[in-house]
């Protein structure tokens, strides 16, 4: 699974990095963006990706794969 | 207050400041959205009511057809007199693009999570403060004593105003929101003695300079070099001592006012701490204190509705976070919700600036509050009171504490 953020979208809610802090951290600016390249593996941290997804309320989450 | 007709039907004649709505609005909404999705009024002036989610957000993304040149909706159409565009009275959340986007990126450092998180340790204490403060008794005020409090001294400490002057703050922000159904020669004069209070700290500032947003606004420079403008800068210091405080005083207020006449989702919440952060979502969807406006640029028909230039739009978020066609079982509250897209801080461009701080806030209040007085009930239900006006939250709200 590959995680990003689309920065023209993101209004720095600040949901992402709440419910994942391990995949989402945030800027200067509070906005979010995603930590090193986006790949995450682990089960139990796709399922926090997802969720996160379905919490952004600027839909600014896109998730590749599975 | 004026006298002024009760409201007969919400869908051509919608007031927010309508007693009825005040009291308890989900019901209007909630019919609102079945028949009527974008609601009229010929009060203020005209204006529309989006009741849906889709409503809400189509008009909040849309920045062509609509400005933010004036958010508060006050009687009759603001007209020539309303500061003009791009900047507005209280930039940013009253400027439009593009400078919009310089005001913002101004001001959001100060309030990324950052900077705010750091605060948490002291907000803490100021929550166990009050509450000892609050005594041993078994009747307590959790409004004016405990909710009240703690974004006064937030916003007081931010802006590097007088600790002492806290009590004016609360005066002030009662002043502009909730008077908004004063004739306007009465709320200017009203609104002078905050415009006075502001320009003597603006002025000590300037005299001594300190680390705080007011020092920091007075020395910062635009992209082109430029000092803000004395009115911009004015302007973000009144739209953070207005919408730092009655906020998140709401949505404290207004959450321990669920726990006090929901004793099962406050034993819960007591008794598994780690539901904190999905209740503390579910607190902002369920009591989202605030509603925003915006103002037709030019006529159009929009959403099906014959929009005219200066009509009001009252962008209802505490009504799009109960729509059932994105929320499941919308009108109930469900302490451990994971899936929560509610729009509490607004979306797109003007997404509230001080989130992460109200987010905080809220938090560390409830935890503190609950460890201190896991039992309470309400002390006389019908005496509690809701804010009228576009910040909606439980004012008075005496609590009985239980053994």
């Amino acid at each position: 699974m590959k995680v990003t953020i689309d920065a023209a979208r993101c209004q720095g809610q600040g949901r992402c990095f709440g419910i994942a802090p391990e995949i989402f951290d945030f800027d200067d600016l509070g906005n979010g963006v995603v930590i090193g390249d986006g790949i995450v593996d682990d089960e139990e941290l796709k399922s926090k990706a997802r969720l996160a997804q379905a919490n952004c309320p600027e839909h600014a989450i896109n998730i590749e794969g599975n | 207050m004026t006298i002024k007709p009760p409201v007969g039907d919400f869908a051509t004649d919608w007031d927010h400041t309508d007693p009825q709505w005040v009291a308890n609005p989900y019901p209007i909404w909630e019919d609102l959205r079945g028949r009527c999705p974008v609601a009229h009024t010929d009060r203020y002036g005209g204006g529309w009511f989006p009741s849906t989610y889709e409503g809400v957000a189509a008009v909040a993304n849309d920045t062509e057809n609509f400005t933010s040149r004036t958010v508060v909706i006050g009687n009759g159409r603001p007209g020539e007199d309303a500061p003009p565009a791009p900047i507005g009275v209280a930039p940013p959340i009253s400027s439009d693009p593009p400078f919009h986007q310089i005001a913002r990126r101004l001001i959001l450092p100060a309030f990324a999570p950052g900077p705010v998180n750091a605060l948490e340790p002291q907000i803490r204490e100021l929550c166990n403060h009050l509450l000892d403060e609050m005594g041993a008794g078994l009747d307590i005020n959790a409004g004016d004593d405990f909710a009240a409090h703690i974004p006064v001294w937030v916003i007081a400490k931010m802006l590097g105003f007088p600790d002492e002057d806290r009590d004016l703050f609360r005066e002030f922000v009662h002043i502009v929101l909730e008077g908004v159904d004063e004739p306007q020669e009465q709320r200017i004069v009203s609104f002078q003695p905050v415009l006075d209070y502001i320009e003597r700290q603006i002025e000590d500032h300037v005299a001594n300079p300190r680390d705080d947003l007011t020092s920091y606004m007075l020395n910062v420079e635009l992209p082109n070099g430029d000092k803000l403008l004395p009115e911009h800068i004015f302007g973000t210091i009144i739209l953070t001592l207005i919408a730092g405080i009655d906020t998140t005083w709401s949505a404290i207020s207004s959450s321990i006012w669920h726990l006090a006449t929901h004793p099962a989702d406050l034993e819960r919440l007591v008794n598994e701490p780690e539901l904190m952060p999905l209740a503390v979502e579910e607190f902002l969807r369920f009591y989202a204190p605030v509603s925003m406006a915006r103002l037709v640029k030019e006529d159009m028909d929009y959403l099906g509705c014959p929009m005219k230039k200066d009509d009001w739009i009252l962008l209802g978020f505490p009504a799009a976070n109960r729509d059932p066609a994105v929320f499941e079982n919308a009108d109930q509250f469900i302490i451990d919700r994971e899936v929560n897209r509610h729009v509490t801080f607004g979306l797109g461009i003007h997404r509230c600036a001080g989130s992460n701080l109200a987010r905080l806030e809220l938090r560390v209040a409830l935890e503190e509050f609950i460890k201190r007085f896991p039992k309470f009930e309400l002390s006389d239900p019908a005496a509690v009171t809701f804010s009228q006006g576009q910040v909606r939250g439980a004012r008075f709200l005496p609590l009985t504490v239980l053994n």
